[in-house]
């Protein structure tokens, strides 16, 4: 596939930079003119990813959340979110659904299976105390 | 960035959500609406979506911490009007919606 553009950035992992990250990745998407629904699906995905990056990586301190988007030739958009937080011991537990560390009375133990489901694939490789990353792909049909 | 406002009526408090709920959004939400019903002690709380524009599962996951804190004075939750993209997460969720 022939990569038409790209676009990286680095921030905090603070909360308020949720929105940031959703906000940034639809400006740079908008040049791939995706559908209303597509943008959400990848809106969606890319606030739980990061979201994992505030709350799981990096529990008791802020550290740097990087996120790449890739647009290639044919509309396939790649999203790649890496952290260098404390890893998943146990990824294929950590993806299972309702699995959470987080406190299980206000998280729903739903973000890998939200991008998952979202996105056409997701691919999350870990080391525990070296961070995670995870990377996501999903073809457009543009309008 | 959320909002949320109150309206009261007998045994029921209706909160009206606006915005996009996120993880951020959703700590604050949390916060506003125990506040609420913790002072009211309604019977029934309704949470209404129709101005939420994005929602991710700490969405899900505000829905159920209220569902449990309802549920532990004795009193239940709808959620109601909920836009399509609100709606595919709550249907992921299997969270019943009217």
């Amino acid at each position: 596939m022939k990569m038409l553009n790209q676009v990286k950035f680095t921030f905090l992992s603070r909360s308020v930079n949720e929105g940031f990250a959703r906000a940034a990745l639809a400006a740079f998407l908008a040049q791939a003119d995706p559908t209303v629904p597509q943008l959400a699906d990848i809106k969606t995905a890319v606030s739980e990813a990061v979201t994992n990056c505030i709350v799981h990586a990096y529990p008791n301190m802020v550290g740097p959340i990087t996120m790449t988007a890739v647009l290639y030739e044919g509309g396939t958009v790649r999203i790649t979110i890496t952290d260098r937080g404390v890893g998943i011991p146990d990824v294929e537990k950590a993806m299972e659904p309702l699995f959470t560390t987080g406190n299980p009375e206000e998280r729903s133990g739903l973000g890998f299976a939200v991008m998952q489901s979202f996105m056409d694939k997701v691919r999350v490789s870990s080391a525990p105390s070296r961070g995670t990353r995870v990377t996501m792909t999903k073809h457009l049909d543009t309008k | 960035m959320a909002n949320v406002c109150f309206v009261p009526a007998g045994g029921t408090l209706a909160a009206y959500l606006t915005g996009e709920i996120d993880h951020h959004a959703a700590q604050t939400l949390r916060r506003e609406i125990d506040a609420q019903v913790d002072s009211r002690m309604p019977e029934l709380l309704t949470m209404d979506f129709s101005g939420v524009t994005f929602m991710d599962s700490s969405g899900v996951g505000l829905i159920l911490g209220r569902s449990r804190h309802m549920a532990g004075l004795g009193g239940r939750l709808i959620v109601q009007n909920a836009p399509a993209a609100v709606r595919r997460m709550l249907d992921l969720a299997h969270i019943h919606y009217v």
